[in-house]
């Protein structure tokens, strides 16, 4: 299980955050308990295992058309 | 880049387009009476400006949620097709503009926070396989790295000295203003600066996981936690906007009129239902940081706001916390008496062992063997051949030593007088008395009253130290009970009492021996320096353990508390005007809707700027108070 840290440009319509949540929540390998998305940091917290990779999850958040500044990995 | 992140980043200049295309579409109407001109600018601003609408609402039924982007988006497509073009512009550019409005007006609320965010290290000198170091950024760095640390710069991890030596500003993490000496081994935390000298630390912990991490951690958390009351807030919306596109689709059904319909659309929009919280929430944690008080979430604010009861740890809360031997006695001859207590209080490190120590100055010593420490009494310890009991009263009667009526008398009016007692007696006959007091915090006994005046029923100190000195500090204090001889255990208990009769209590501690109490309690506020325990277990914590922020914080909490209900009120009083008005009034229609709602957002942001800005009633001792600290530093 790895924790992934992830900085967004700056959020600013609360329904992002559903978006967000549904659009990385339904990746194959996330898990969605841990999912956290912080509206004021702009900030993304979840765990995930080996079945998807971190690149995965940024790409789910740039298509939903968010900004992926930098993203922290660390093994749980 | 692909077409649709190409549109949505160039949303602000979308925006200026066809807000200068619709000037240009109204000077042609009502200058030249030019129609052509009229529909031409109009048509080409709706289409420009529902291109980023239109592929975020895409985007959103993509993932399955129904946001404002699709209401808009299906309103504008209708209004562009019963060729109501000037609605369809108009309602576009008011929604875009509008967004770019709250956009700049969320970073300010936000802005308190970011500051304190910002004061977080984000490069450092990384020591690389050739030996030389290197600037890299702090996402980079990870534990055991070697970094070196200049002058004037920021420690970037928590970590160890390994070479060199200098002085470290830690204000950042204790609120102590003087610099502290670091040599090797010494520990450093990240966010403070190094004020002279050079030195290399070994990171231990990086990142979140240091001290000053875990600040900002839980501040951004504090940010984003949700209350009860808006996790309500949000299941509603995630209902309403459904509910509302059903609406306007019956509608539409029953009365075949597409204008009423798509206004329904327009005007059924949540907006400043589901910002206005969350803004108030972020300015008051903000405003709360910026002034060395961490709040933990929402929850705290609607808690603290309505507390009835709070209970202090007396020790280093209320008093300044160095204790000193205010009055003494011997009886008989107790010359080697007091060497032997001397030498008995040397192996002891408890606060009161050291006021006598300091009392007694230079005084001869002796050896001192089996030592036993007397779990709430004392030490008892064999010095020179003679059995030394050093203790309270309870130690003494322990030790079946000799107490006559006159020294019973005497320990009386030693209590009375706010002392804590030490008792010395050598091989059960009473030598010595001592007490020792200490002092009351100035400025507390205004801070207490403001929180009184600010609604709160019970001030209530609970201690370990002997009653007499409990009920002066009560006494003088103006506090409503006080309870002293207490264990932790005993502190947990009185606060469940409290609690289960209802009221709503805050517990003071330091967060060390207080943590049963301090997480029980509906507000548990740590007095400290940002210990980890103090952290992890309270809900409120006071940077520079300074009491006047208790205060601070309360009145806080009551203005935040109201401020996001104002928000609440306003949102909905919004959409309930605007529904009725489409329904009973000539005059509404799709853009002012959006007007309207546009603006009650903006509305609800800035309201929520005004707690950015909140400061006690009073304020001008606060800040005497504050600078007189500054001075002492």
């Amino acid at each position: 299980m790895q924790k992934a840290n992830i900085q967004l440009e700056t959020l600013t319509c609360p329904s992002c955050l559903q978006k967000i949540e549904n659009g990385v929540g339904n990746l194959n390998g996330v898990d969605k308990d841990s999912l956290k998305v912080m509206f004021n940091a702009s900030r993304v917290k979840v765990n995930f295992d080996d079945t998807v990779s971190i690149e995965d999850i940024e790409k789910a958040i740039q298509d939903l058309g968010y900004g992926v500044k930098r993203s922290r990995v660390k093994t749980a | 880049m692909g077409f649709q992140q190409k549109v949505l980043s160039n949303k602000n200049q979308i925006t200026l387009i066809s807000g200068i295309l619709i000037v240009i579409g109204f000077i042609a109407h009502f200058g030249f009476s030019n129609a052509a001109v009229f529909n031409t600018t109009f048509i080409i601003a709706s289409i420009l400006g529902v291109a980023p609408i239109a592929i975020q609402a895409y985007q959103a039924l993509k993932v399955k949620v129904i946001s404002i982007d699709v209401l808009v988006t299906i309103a504008v497509i209708g209004a562009f097709l019963i060729q109501n073009y000037e609605e369809s512009a108009i309602v576009t550019f008011l929604f875009l503009f509008g967004s770019w409005l709250e956009a700049r007006t969320l970073n300010s609320t936000r802005s308190a926070i970011k500051e304190l965010t910002e004061m977080a290290p984000e490069v450092a000198f990384k020591q690389m396989e050739n030996g030389e170091f290197e600037e890299v950024d702090i996402w980079d760095v990870d534990e055991g790295d070697i970094l070196q640390v200049r002058t004037g710069g920021k420690v970037p991890v928590d970590g160890t000295v390994v070479i060199g030596e200098g002085h470290i500003n830690e204000a950042s993490i204790t609120g102590e203003a003087d610099p502290v000496r670091k040599e090797t081994d010494s520990e450093v935390f990240a966010g403070t600066i190094l004020e002279n000298g050079t030195i290399q630390i070994r990171a231990d912990r990086v990142g979140e996981d240091t001290t000053f991490g875990k600040i900002i951690e839980l501040v951004e958390e504090a940010q984003d936690s949700k209350s009860a009351a808006e996790r309500f807030i949000d299941k509603f919306s995630q209902w309403y906007t459904p509910v509302v596109l059903v609406g306007a689709f019956l509608t539409w059904v029953f009365t075949q009129n597409v204008e009423l319909a798509i206004t329904i659309l327009v005007l059924g929009c949540p907006g400043a239902l589901v910002i206005g919280v969350p803004v108030s929430n972020v300015a008051g944690i903000g405003n709360g940081a910026k002034n060395g008080i961490l709040f933990k979430g929402s929850e705290t604010f609607q808690d603290l706001a309505k507390v009835d009861s709070i209970l202090f740890d007396k020790t280093g809360t209320l008093t300044v916390g160095n204790p000193e031997v205010a009055e003494s006695k011997t009886y008989g001859d107790a010359d080697l008496a007091l060497s032997y207590l001397a030498s008995v209080e040397g192996e002891s490190d408890h606060p009161l062992a050291k006021a006598v120590l300091s009392e007694l100055g230079d005084i001869e010593l002796y050896p001192v063997d089996n030592t036993d420490v007397v779990k709430g009494g004392g030490i008892v310890a064999e010095v020179n051949g003679s059995r030394v009991a050093v203790g309270n009263v309870a130690l003494m009667e322990q030790e079946k030593v000799k107490l006559n009526a006159k020294a019973r008398k005497d320990f009386e009016t030693y209590e009375k007088r706010g002392n804590s007692l030490v008792i010395t007696a050598v091989d059960g006959e009473l030598k010595a008395l001592m007490g020792i007091r200490d002092q009351i915090r100035p400025g507390i006994k205004e801070d207490l009253q403001a929180m009184k005046n600010l609604g709160v029923k019970n001030l209530v100190v609970l201690s370990g130290d002997n009653q007499g000195t409990v009920d002066l500090v009560a006494k003088e204090l103006g506090l409503t009970n006080a309870i002293g001889n207490l264990l932790p255990e005993d502190k947990a208990a009185y606060l469940k009492e409290l609690q289960a009769e209802g009221e709503i209590v805050a517990f003071v501690g330091d967060g060390v021996n207080d943590s049963p109490s301090l997480a029980m309690a509906d507000i548990g506020v740590a007095m400290g320096s940002g210990t980890d325990v103090a952290i992890e277990t309270s809900d409120l914590v006071l940077m520079n353990s300074d009491m006047s922020r208790l205060q601070y914080a309360i009145g806080l909490a009551k203005s935040t508390v109201s401020n996001m209900r104002q928000n609440i009120i306003i949102a909905i009083g919004v959409v309930l005007v605007l529904l009725s008005a489409v329904f009973f009034s000539e005059w509404m229609n799709m853009s002012i809707g959006m007007l309207v709602h546009e603006a009650s957002i903006l509305v609800v942001i800035v309201n929520g700027m005004r707690l950015l800005r909140y400061n006690l009633k009073g304020s001008k001792d606060f800040n005497e108070k504050e600078a007189s600290v500054v001075t002492e530093a």
